[in-house]
């Protein structure tokens, strides 16, 4: 912070940009400030109306919408430099496969990994998972090795395991979540010191709750038990700095599309040292270096977990979104989201009848709160909601086990992004108030 | 509040979800069957208990999820009570119509109160929860008793 100590922003304060400072505009850990409003403009989705109002999307942990930097330069690769990767050696082939490995140049960069060598694009947090429990569990696990899971897992980090474990009789076990929505620590040192555990698998940030797991000492753990360590950052990617190697991880996974980037891209981080051990998942083109009708070599990582044309475009766009990201600040970002989620969980507090899982106050969390209210049923809450305008998710969030471990059986959801205000929060509270006075029987 | 919202959740729909009819468990022997929606978590547990033709002779269902299933399955249980096989499936296949706006149901007398429920025909995702206790029933009427 050098030389900028002793600056100071008092709310009201005139802005640059001729404004007054409202809450949220400052973002103290890098001492700018923030022209929300104008970021929020580069979003064209968010400037309609749906059904009965402005749109208010706070559906954010599902999938974030994308700024017109990201539209454009998908747009700008398919209208000029299209063509395949790593094949031709014609112009827009070069082109192509410069766009494409430049993205992956950025993904490593964004995430801290020591080299772009140990970036394997994938669809998303699913298929990156996945590729890790299959090739790594077809490689290196046996019967009554132990995959050590949480009990916050997203399905996604926690079928595919389950489908290695029954190929391979593996055992599972699941770190329990006390009821404040943290994980217990000791019965996860308990766990790990029980032995045989290979495979630690953890979100970041949990979909559902909230809650940032103490990833660090996570993987610390699984390192001192002799276990590979991933983690899930579908919900971390786009909101804080991730540096991989400060972690500790193994793996880590992340899908572009919930933050700022399309659909269908996403990437592995993986550890040099264990991507090389791994063998082929998929066969296909660009996976192989020599081929023979009976047997093949294939490349190193991590080509060797890319067969078949990949998603060029999707690429290009994740770059753009990392681009975009990275030109508002993660620390910026984050401190928006702190600033968003506790006004959102301040005013969930006077809806009468409210849960909210998991609610450990005066933590930094993920920004978004899981709720039931005693009046309205979620699915009715959120056709109430949608039918003003209003994106709220109802539903299990793929956290089945989560909602028996809460015993609700399914909650409404509100997620918000930077681009998301303080008054679309307050706007949504009124529509939550409206909802459970009427379903209550009040109205 | 808008007019389909107001259509959707009307006083009679909104009564049957907070005080559901016929709700509880019969005692074996009886037909029991269990429906949920895995993806929103609505559940329904049917019990039926059919007569020597047949005929339903008493129906209780318990259940938790939205006010569309549960109101749904409260009204379903007051109208299929005493009827036979043939009649109640006819009804499935009426209020299947009515809620998903697919064509005319064959006997709208005999639906009553129920047609009540067809404001969820402008809402695609809700069909299902409508639907929950009535896939139930046809489940109940296959297995019998
Ligand atoms: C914590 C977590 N893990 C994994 C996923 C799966 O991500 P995707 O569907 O993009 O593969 C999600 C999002 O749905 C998530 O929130």
């Amino acid at each position: 912070m050098d030389g900028h100590e002793n600056w100071s922003f008092e709310l009201g304060d005139e802005r640059p940009d001729g404004g007054t400072l409202g809450r949220g505009d400052v973002c103290k850990r890098e001492w700018k400030v923030m022209d929300w409003a104008s970021i929020r403009g580069e979003f064209p989705i968010l400037q309609q109306r749906v059904k009965g109002g402005r749109l208010i999307y706070l559906d954010n942990a599902a999938t974030s919408q994308k700024p017109r930097a990201v539209i454009e330069a998908m747009s700008r690769y398919y209208e000029c430099d299209n063509a395949n990767v790593h094949r031709g050696m014609h112009e827009l082939s070069g082109r192509a496969t410069a766009a494409y490995e430049g993205a992956r140049e950025k993904v490593a960069r964004y995430l801290g990994a020591g080299s772009a060598e140990e970036i394997v694009f994938t669809r998303g947090t699913t298929e990156a998972i996945n590729l890790v429990a299959q090739v790594f569990g077809a490689a290196f696990l046996q019967a009554g090795d132990v995959i050590l899971l949480t009990e916050m897992e997203h399905h996604s980090n926690l079928v595919p395991w389950q489908l290695v474990a029954a190929r391979c009789g593996a055992r599972m076990k699941h770190i329990p979540v006390k009821d404040d929505g943290t994980l217990d620590l000791e019965v996860a040192a308990a766990l790990f010191a029980e032995g045989g555990v290979k495979v630690a698998a953890f979100t970041h940030i949990s979909n559902t709750l909230g809650t940032v797991n103490p990833v660090v000492e996570l993987c610390r753990m699984a390192r001192e038990a002799g276990a590979v360590s991933l983690v899930d950052g579908a919900q971390s990617a786009g909101h804080l700095r991730v540096d991989v190697r400060a972690l500790g991880c193994d793996f880590y996974a992340f899908s572009g599309h919930k933050m700022c980037g399309p659909t269908g891209i996403g990437a592995l981080y993986g550890r040099q040292e264990w991507l090389e051990r791994m063998p082929p998942w998929h066969g296909g083109g660009e996976m192989i270096s020599v081929v023979r009708l009976d047997g093949s070599e294939f490349k190193p990582p991590p080509m060797r977990f890319e067969a078949g044309t990949p998603n060029i475009g999707g690429a290009v766009g994740l770059g753009a979104a990392i681009d975009f990201i990275e030109s508002i600040g993660r620390e910026a970002i984050w401190e928006h989201d702190q600033v968003l989620t506790q006004h959102l969980l301040g005013r969930l507090g006077e809806v009468p009848g409210i849960r909210v899982l998991g609610q450990a106050v005066g933590v930094e969390r993920g920004p978004v709160a899981a709720f039931t209210t005693a009046a309205a049923h979620p699915h009715d809450l959120v056709t109430f909601a949608d039918e003003r305008g209003l994106a709220l998710r109802g539903g299990h969030h793929c956290n089945q086990p989560l909602m028996r471990r809460f015993k609700v059986p399914s909650t409404a959801r509100a997620s918000v992004y930077f681009y998301n205000t303080l008054d679309e929060v307050d706007e949504m509270i009124d529509i939550v108030q409206e909802a459970v006075r009427f379903f209550g029987g009040l109205d | 509040m808008n007019d389909e919202l107001r259509e959707l959740y009307q006083q009679v729909i909104l009564d049957h979800s907070r005080k559901p009819r016929n709700f509880g468990e019969l005692a074996p022997p009886c037909a029991h069957v269990h429906g949920d929606n895995p993806s929103c978590g609505d559940e329904v547990d049917l019990y039926v208990r059919f007569g020597e033709g047949g005929e339903i002779n008493e129906i209780k269902f318990n259940g938790q999820g939205c006010a569309i299933s549960q109101a749904s399955a409260s009204m379903m249980t007051q109208k299929v009570k005493g009827k036979g096989k043939p009649e109640a499936a006819a009804m499935v296949e009426d209020f299947r119509r009515v809620v998903m706006g697919d064509g005319e149901p064959v006997d709208v007398d005999r639906l009553g109160d129920l047609q009540l429920l067809e404001g969820v025909r402008k809402f695609p995702q809700r069909v299902k929860c409508a639907m929950l206790a009535w896939r139930a029933l046809e489940q109940a009427m296959e297995e019998g008793e």
